[in-house]
């Protein structure tokens, strides 16, 4: 279906998100939607999808002028969107998640729906059991779901935001396919990514916004540094790597042993030095979020010596190993690493020792005024911490650490950011190296993980490698190692 | 104890377990669209009032059944409005309205304290009451306590067999994916509380027209039995059958205190009384006992076979609310 925006406007409050966009889209393309977080690509596509309403402009599908009341409305129209947080149901079957939201009798039809499901999946390769626990998939399986379900649903214009987030590289391969089979049949595919590479590989032409604008349209060859140059409106340069100066032993693990239901991460060892950064790779649940988790007194090893400082802390609570100088960033910034509802300064104010029965507020302001600063927070210390942009959370969350470190544990520190905010939350991670803590970061991010660490572990449904050198590894050996592929015989790993 | 006492005790505890089970299907038909109603004690007390009182006026015992129900559904209403449209705390509502409800229903029903009134009488089914065995225990009983049976199965189809009624659980889970499915997710949420409380006004008739008849007052023993309720409703994991079982068994248990003070007399009544309810939170307990670190750790020290039955068993005695229960939700 051919798809055309014309001169879409829409403000929230003073901010003028969309201004006068106009993006023609024919049928059987993909096209990439290019912006930094807060470009105006979310609004653009929640428009189309019917989730919000645009204040000015029209939308027509194959050259007919429609209205989209709401999203259900907009998948009658033949217009499906994919969130990047899966609207899914996880406590629910596949095959109840498909049928959900389908018009039809009284009966659920599962036998007939199953059999639809089957046919699809198969179309697209998609090894999905419709009895299967949504919670128990991986975010591209769920994205595999809502894909079949909206085609069931019968759209033919398909929108997909970031969805290369949080999947694996293996994952992001099957997704490719599929967009580019859904275009091959006639559909029109919008991709909204703010991952240059992904879009690169992928779409037949990219639209960038800036700032609620189209900055312009690009056809392939796609030329990197004009895309960013599109996006930021200056070039960005990435920092170079400093080899690390060797410094005494922060962390160091004895054949340390941890499990949860699921699974289990085995003799690990591992010495990590001040000022090392080290990186753990492996498709989302094989054991690094654990490793970490028991790395830090979150989760009780089941065998194994973890010393921190030269002190044996094994077995220790979270709150001993903070005491030593360690610090967890959990991946679920809002959820899991700030307080929702309480400002800037209330969360300084929580994370310093206080002193006194009663809190200097005055003490705090400051505080926060001046580590707003320091981090190039956007937001003033009276924001409330939901109400900041992921990325400025992340810094939130980092200008919140006390000073110093002995290790920082990271997981997926800068998922969902942009560009800027990577480089910029990077830069500060190298500060606290060079003061010599050290990192151990997860991240999903082949790049990231090249770039960024000394030496890699590749974490795989629970077996680990032996630290490997960063230097000498490629995206490719990585990439097949987190894929499964590639490792030592069973029995002789570490 | 000859086999018929027992078997008619047992039957007695099918009728006793009525009143409760429409209480907790109400109330699980309510949470499953992600609105607690916490007004369930004193709405079963004002209903069983109310319909008591109107089937004594009208000496009609259907019209004492609709009032019971048309209270409870106005009772619903209100902790519908006040979370779904003002926004208000689900619990605050809830609770205000249980002791409002509570205290209206003993100064109301003054005038009809200790009245004798009408009440439903056993309808034995032709040919099935006749049936050994089955027949005493299921098929000689009042028109309410069949309709409880029915009630079961109906409510449990329609949250797990029917489309509308996977609406519903996606509505308690996720109302953004279900309005992302064309859910209208206020106006479903309305529904299904005013219904739900609707069934749970048929808690009061159901006491004072059939199982207690009668309007006692403070002494009529019915306070408590919403709060019970609500705690089955947990207990049930939101699903009715599981919700069904509860409800039977802490009947047995009442019925169980009863025989066993006869039996035993130097244990004193009261214990014996109050014996159900603590019984009732160990149960509870029991259901969610494999969320407790200790257990987890205890598991892991036995050999992989038992462990790997006893997580599966624990699994599916676990019950998780609905995710997005007492939440409000706002479509952008």
């Amino acid at each position: 279906m051919d798809v055309t925006l014309h001169d879409i406007h829409k403000t929230f409050g003073r901010v003028h998100a969309n201004v006068g966009i106009t993006l023609h889209v024919p049928a059987g393309t993909i096209q990439g939607i290019l912006g930094e977080n807060g470009a105006g690509k979310s609004t653009l596509m929640k428009i189309l999808s019917g989730f919000i309403r645009a204040d000015r402009g029209e939308i027509r599908l194959d050259g007919r002028p429609v209205v989209i009341h709401s999203p259900s409305d907009a998948i009658r129209h033949g217009v499906g969107m994919l969130h990047q947080d899966p609207l899914d149901f996880p406590p629910m079957r596949v095959l109840d998640n498909f049928i959900l939201g389908r018009h039809g009798g009284l009966s659920l039809g599962r036998a007939a729906a199953r059999r639809d499901f089957r046919q699809l999946a198969e179309q697209f390769g998609f090894a999905l059991d419709p009895e299967a626990y949504v919670d128990a998939l991986t975010v591209g399986e769920r994205q595999q779901l809502e894909i079949l379900r909206l085609l069931w649903l019968g759209a033919r214009v398909l929108i997909f935001d970031e969805p290369t987030t949080g999947i694996s590289a293996a994952q992001k391969e099957k997704l490719f396919a599929a967009l580019r089979l859904l275009a091959e049949q006639g559909r029109t595919v919008l991709f909204v990514s703010h991952k240059l590479e992904d879009v690169e590989g992928l779409c037949h032409k990219i639209a960038v916004l800036r700032q609620g604008q189209l900055v312009g349209e690009v056809r392939p060859p796609y030329k990197t540094a004009l895309l960013v140059e599109m996006m930021f409106g200056k070039n960005i340069v990435t920092g170079e790597r400093a080899p690390a100066e060797p410094r005494e032993v922060t962390l160091h693990l004895d054949s340390l042993s941890a499990e949860d239901n699921r699974l289990a991460v085995r003799n690990v060892s591992l010495s990590v030095r001040g000022g090392e950064v080290i990186g753990l790779a492996g498709m989302e649940g094989s054991g690094q979020g654990l490793f970490m988790r028991a790395i830090c007194g979150l989760t009780r090893p089941t065998g194994g010596r973890i010393r921190v400082g030269g002190r044996d802390l094994t077995g220790r609570s979270y709150l001993s190993f903070k005491r030593h100088g360690v610090a967890f960033l959990p991946a679920a910034r809002l959820e899991e690493g700030l307080v929702p509802g309480l400002n800037l300064t209330e969360h300084f104010v929580l994370a310093e020792e206080q002193r006194g029965f009663f809190v200097n507020w005055e003490a705090g302001r400051a505080l926060a005024r001046q580590r707003i600063g320091d981090f190039n927070i956007r937001g003033a210390p009276e924001t409330t911490v939901e109400s900041l942009s992921g990325g400025n959370q992340q810094r939130a969350l980092l200008a919140l650490l006390r000073l110093p470190l002995t290790l920082l544990l990271l997981e997926h520190p800068t998922r969902g950011l942009d560009i800027e905010s990577t480089i910029y939350i990077w830069s500060k991670l190298r500060e606290r190296c060079a003061q010599g803590t050290s990192i151990l970061f997860i991240s999903s991010d082949l790049e990231e993980i090249l770039q960024y660490s000394d030496r890699v572990l590749v974490f795989f449904s629970g077996r680990v490698t032996p630290p490997l050198e960063a230097a000498a590894l490629t995206s490719d050996r990585l990439g097949e190692l987190i894929g499964g592929k590639g490792w030592p015989e069973k029995g002789r790993e570490r | 104890m000859t086999q018929e006492q027992i078997l008619l005790g047992l039957a007695s505890v099918l009728a006793a377990a009525a009143p409760v089970l429409f209480a907790v299907i109400g109330e699980t038909i309510s949470e499953r669209a992600g609105v607690i109603n916490l007004s369930m004690n004193g709405t079963i007390l004002l209903t069983a009032m109310g319909g008591f009182a109107v089937a004594l006026r009208t000496n009609s015992l259907l019209l004492g059944f609709l009032t019971g129900m048309l209270i409870g559904a106005l009772v619903a209403l209100i902790v519908a409005f006040s979370s779904i449209t003002l926004k208000q705390s689900q619990v605050a509502v809830g609770f205000v309205l249980a002791l409002l409800c509570r205290d209206l229903a003993y100064f109301l029903g003054n005038p009809y304290m200790n009245v004798p009134g009408p009440r439903l009488t056993v309808i034995p089914v032709p040919w099935l009451a006749s049936l050994p065995y089955v027949g005493t225990l299921f098929f000689n009983h009042t028109v309410i306590t069949y309709l409880s049976f029915v009630m079961i199965f109906l409510a449990w189809a329609w949250i797990f067999k029917t489309r509308p009624g996977l609406m519903l659980q996606g509505i308690g889970e996720r109302p953004a994916a279900a309005f992302v499915r064309g859910a209208n997710v206020n106006r479903m949420r309305y529904l299904y509380t005013v219904l739900g409380g609707a069934l749970i006004g048929l808690a009061g008739p159901a006491y004072s027209l059939s199982v207690k008849a009668g309007w006692a007052g403070t002494i009529s023993g019915l306070d408590g039995i919403g709060w019970i309720a609500l705690s089955i409703t947990i207990f049930g994991g939101w699903n009715p059958l599981r919700a069904a079982f509860g409800s039977y068994l802490f009947a047995f248990l009442q019925w169980l205190g009863l025989v066993l003070q006869a039996r035993l007399p130097n244990i004193p009544s009261q214990v014996l009384q109050v014996a159900p309810f603590p019984l009732m939170i160990l149960t509870l307990l029991l259901v969610n006992i494999g969320d407790a670190e200790w257990v987890a750790r205890t598991l892991a020290t036995l050999p992989e076979g038992v462990r790997r039955l006893l997580i599966r068993l624990l699994r599916v005695l676990r019950s998780s609310p609905p995710a997005a229960l007492g939440v409000p939700f706002e479509s952008e």
